[in-house]
Formats: structure tokens, sequence, C-alpha cells
């Protein structure tokens, strides 16, 4: 089977996000992007679903700007057989919305016929969490989301899902949207020998007019602004004061 | 404006706090209904109908709804849902599951982890895991909404709304129920708690965890914890409070051998008193707490429990 693997381009985890001065949104001019780290954990189950043989064929596709190509050379040298990029934008700091993204994606897996789509829970700069669930629905496919343990079966994937409770198992049949949670892997580093050969696996670059996808925006952003910030406090010098204010603030 | 609230409801068991506070979020713009689907509604229907600015109940019993999937769920819903301008849930995994699904099914973009309501078409919701707030301004026909339900108080129990059983069309071949591996604890639930202690890597293992829960239970507080404690095996992830995790805000909020990343401090920022322990003093978490004590943990904690 094949298994698609959508990857956004986002501001590295690890830099702090700042606000603009205008309260436009976030600046992501000059500062270092990644591949979101939920879409890595996805792509690295797909590869270890390959590994097993129970694939034949990754596709990542990212959709952005034409710098998530990078992202894409990533996912290529992680183990992706080859790329997708759907340049949808001119200006990093327009975020496609998830409903659009979802339609990208579902007009690319009409055409390409994957079983399988595994997709990270949300990206963790507009932390919508909404993409695989919209994409299931387009596609009127299984959906089976926050996975932590997936295990591919003949006509089925048998899904475990990190939920508010604990721990759900579910049958998803074949095809499914799949999103994943953080404790399903650790995803691997690519190997500069696999980061040479990727530079060689076929990236074809399409927009969304060649999907007859149109790009909308269904939520205005009105303004971004810096949360209300909270003061460091005092640090104490010993147990018994800080006894002293545990009990003033329990059930205070 | 038509407003529907979708009641969390696991296998009969009405999710009170979550469902209360997201009609609490709900009734800023006015009377609501609630939709009450689940395998048993009885008990669960009745306490909504007590939930104030509820006005009618819409109970859709049968076994299909027990664990929520989100098709047969959203499938069986779209018509009703149609008929409202807003439909508001709970932003738990419920919630998560569901709405987006309902999105993609009716072409509306779902508005998520909403902390504010400003008007019918304007929220407010933290985005870069809470670093930034933004506004946004909804141009879809229907709203669907996700509430950050603890920036909610919950509404008074002090209504008195209609019960009206509605039909039902729903199957759902796409997904079976396997199993749930639900945690089961006398503990108060770790988003609606007054008090929580969380522990993070620092505790160093699943059996040292007995600390962080020891001082819990005689704070009567629900426990949590860092990814990098779930992550490391030595708390369920059920636990975990952050971006990805659980967002609390309780009166009094306890953090354990946790440095502080963003991605935590997204899920707590919010509380209205953090207290810190941690033996390294550069730890960022003392940027947010209102009273830190820079010591070892284990031999602090075991103390502050002996003293309280």
């Amino acid at each position: 089977m094949k298994i698609l693997v959508p990857v956004k381009r986002v501001l590295d985890y690890n830099v702090k996000a700042r606000v603009k001065a205008d309260g436009s949104g976030i600046d992501l001019a000059n500062v270092k992007m990644s591949m979101n780290p939920f879409d890595e954990i996805a792509l690295e189950e797909a590869i270890r679903i390959k590994e097993k043989g129970n694939a034949e064929e990754i596709i990542a596709v990212s959709i952005g700007v034409q710098q998530n190509q990078e992202t894409l050379r990533t996912a290529l040298a992680m183990g992706a057989d080859r790329a997708i990029l759907v340049v949808a934008t001119d200006d990093v700091h327009n975020d496609i919305e998830p409903l659009t993204v979802a339609n990208i994606l579902a007009a690319i897996a009409l055409k390409e016929g994957p079983s399988l789509i595994l997709c990270g829970k949300q990206a963790i700069d507009n932390d919508f969490n909404a993409t695989a669930q919209m994409l299931s629905a387009k596609l009127k496919w299984s959906q089976a989301t926050f996975a932590s343990e997936i295990d591919v079966k003949d006509e089925i994937i048998r899904v475990t899902r990190e939920v508010d409770g604990g721990l759900q198992t579910i049958d998803a049949k074949i095809p499914a949207v799949v999103s994943v949670d953080l404790r399903l892997n650790e995803p691997r580093y690519a190997s500069l020998p696999n980061i040479m050969k990727a530079k060689r696996k076929p990236l074809e670059e399409i927009s969304p007019a060649d999907l007859g996808v149109e790009i909308t925006q269904r939520l205005k952003v009105i303004k971004t602004k810096e949360p209300d910030s909270r003061e460091a406090g005092l640090i104490l010098e010993n147990i018994d004061q800080l006894v002293e204010k545990i009990q003033e603030n329990v059930g205070g | 404006m038509k407003i529907l609230v979708l009641a969390e409801i696991n296998n009969g068991e009405l999710a009170e706090d979550q469902t209360s506070k997201t009609v609490s979020a709900a009734a800023t713009l006015g009377k609501v209904d609630v939709l009450c689907a689940s395998n048993q509604c009885s008990d669960a229907s009745t306490s909504i109908a007590k939930m104030e600015n509820v006005e009618n109940v819409l109970v859709l019993e049968d076994e299909l709804f027990a664990q929520s999937l989100a098709e047969s769920y959203s499938e069986t819903l779209i018509d009703t849902i149609n008929s409202y301008s807003h439909v508001f849930a709970p932003s738990s995994s419920f919630g998560k599951n569901v709405l987006p699904r309902i999105g993609g099914m009716l072409d509306v973009m779902v508005i998520s982890d909403v902390s504010k309501v400003i008007s019918e078409d304007t929220f407010e919701r933290p985005v870069y895991a809470g670093n930034a707030i933004q506004t946004v301004q909804s141009l879809d026909k229907l709203k669907l909404i996700s509430v950050r339900t603890s920036n909610y108080s919950a509404v008074p129990s002090t209504g008195s709304a209609n019960i009206k059983k509605i039909g039902c069309k729903g199957n759902n071949p796409l997904t079976t129920f396997i199993e749930n591996k639900m945690q089961t604890s006398d503990r108060p639930e770790l988003t609606s708690a007054k008090v929580v202690v969380s522990g993070g890597r620092g505790v160093g293992s699943k059996e040292n965890f007995e600390i962080i829960e020891g001082l819990a239970d005689k704070l009567g507080a629900a426990v949590g914890a860092s990814r990098a404690a779930v992550d490391s095996g030595f708390a369920p992830n059920d636990w975990q409070v952050g971006q990805t995790g659980k967002v609390v805000a309780p009166d009094l909020y306890v953090a354990v051998g946790i440095s502080g990343a963003i991605q935590h401090l997204a899920g707590m920022k919010d509380s209205k008193v953090i207290v810190a322990i941690n033996k390294d003093e550069e730890a960022p978490i003392f940027q947010v707490a209102d009273f830190g004590l820079v010591d070892d943990l284990f031999k602090a904690v075991p103390e502050i429990e002996k003293k309280i």
C-alpha cells in the first residue's frame, strides 16, 4: 500500500514565538523553521510500516511557501520515497487553514490512491488540531485520532488512542486517516548518506489550481497579542515558608 | 441565533465539569440547547436539564453512541447541527475528535480551543503554545467552536430545561470500538481540581512518583505530570499537562521537579497561584511561579507532606 504523510513547515519548537509589533501575527522573518514535530512522528511511523513490509511507497506532501522544499528534503532524507510541494502562498506569514489543507490533501489522495494517510495531530503554530479529522470527513474515510500505537492488519488498522481518561483502542477500516500523538515513536535523524540520496529523489511542484482547489480563509485574524505575562514571584528560604504559602492557598 | 452545545458523555456518564463550562461559554451569546447522545441518557439528561441557561436537552439514546466514535456521531448529527447557527463542544479529546469532522462534512472551519467568546462571530484563542493570543472573526455561516473550559466557570444547577427525545439514523461501518483502558482514581479530576500537584523529569522514576501522589493526597489534589515525565513512563498519559495534554487552571498548582518548558507552561500558567520546587535555581518554572523553593525534591516534598 501507499502511505501519504503531510508535513508542515513551522517555527522550530525551540524558538520562542514573538508577536510582531503591529499585532498582525508572529514574526517568521529570519527565524529557524523546522518540520512540525508531530508530522515527524507520523513520517517515522510510515517508514517503520514500510520497513516491516506493510507498505511499498511513502509520499510526503507539504503545503505553503517555496521554502517548504527544505522540509520535504528532510522528509526524503528520513525515508519518504517522493515528495509533492503545493505552493499555496508566497508569504510565510500566510497560514493556510486546515479546511483548505484538507481540500488540497483530499484532491491529492484521490489522485494518488493511498490506503493510509498519517498526519500529526496538530501543528505547533496554529494549534488547531483539525486537519486529519477534516480530511477524513472530506474523503468519507475512517478516522483515528491521537494514536499512540498503530498495528496494520490486512483490511484494518488497529489504533490505540490517547484520550482524556486513558487509552482507547479502535479498529479502523482501510483506507483510513490517522492522526498521531507524541508517544507513538521517536523519529530518527537523517544520516548524511541519506541526506545526499534525498537530493536525487523526486520532488514534484504543483499549485492548488492544478488540483482544482481554491485557497479560502474562513477565519480572519483581527489581531495577535502577547498573553498576560506572569511576574516572577518570591524565592522562599525554607520549607516552613513554603508550607505556609501552600496552606494559605489551599481551598482559598 | 440558535446555539447548540454537544455534551460530553462517556459510556452513559456525563463529563459534567467540561459540559457545564462549555454551556457557560456558549451562554455568553444566549440560551442554549444541549445535545445528549449516548447509550444511556437518563442520568446525564437530568443533570444537564438543571444547568442554568439551557432551554432544551435533546436526547439521542442509542448503543451506537456509547464511545462517541467520530463517524457515527457526526453522520447522525449533521442535520441537527445544520439547524443551528453556533455549535459548541469542550476542547477535550471528545470535542477535538468530533467537531473538526463535522466541519469537514459541512465545509466549515472549526474554531479550536476558544478562550474567550467576544461576540457572535469573534473569538479569542491561544496559538503557539499560548505564546500569543489571536482574535479571529469567523466568516462561516455556521460557527463550530471548541471551548478551552479552564477559562470558564461551571454554570449553577438552578435551571429546569425541557427534555426532548430526537430520532436517530446513524450507523458506523468504518470504525469498531475494541476496548478502553481508563485510569480510575479517587482523586479529583485533573481539569476541574482546585489543587494540582505535578511532577516532572526530576522525579526520576515511576516509583518515585509516589512522593508526588502522597503530597497530592494530603492536599486533596489531582496529580499532573510534564510531558517529559509521561514520555519517560513515570506517569500515565492522561496526567499530562501542557500544550498537547490537558489545560488546567486550579487555585493552586504545585510544580515539582518540572523545569518549565514552554509546552508545559501552556497548560498551567493560568493557575491562580503557582508554587515550584526545583533544585536548579535557573529553571524557567521560577519565572512564572508565585513562590519558589530551590531544594532537592526528595528531601523537601516528604517534609512538606509531614508538616501540612
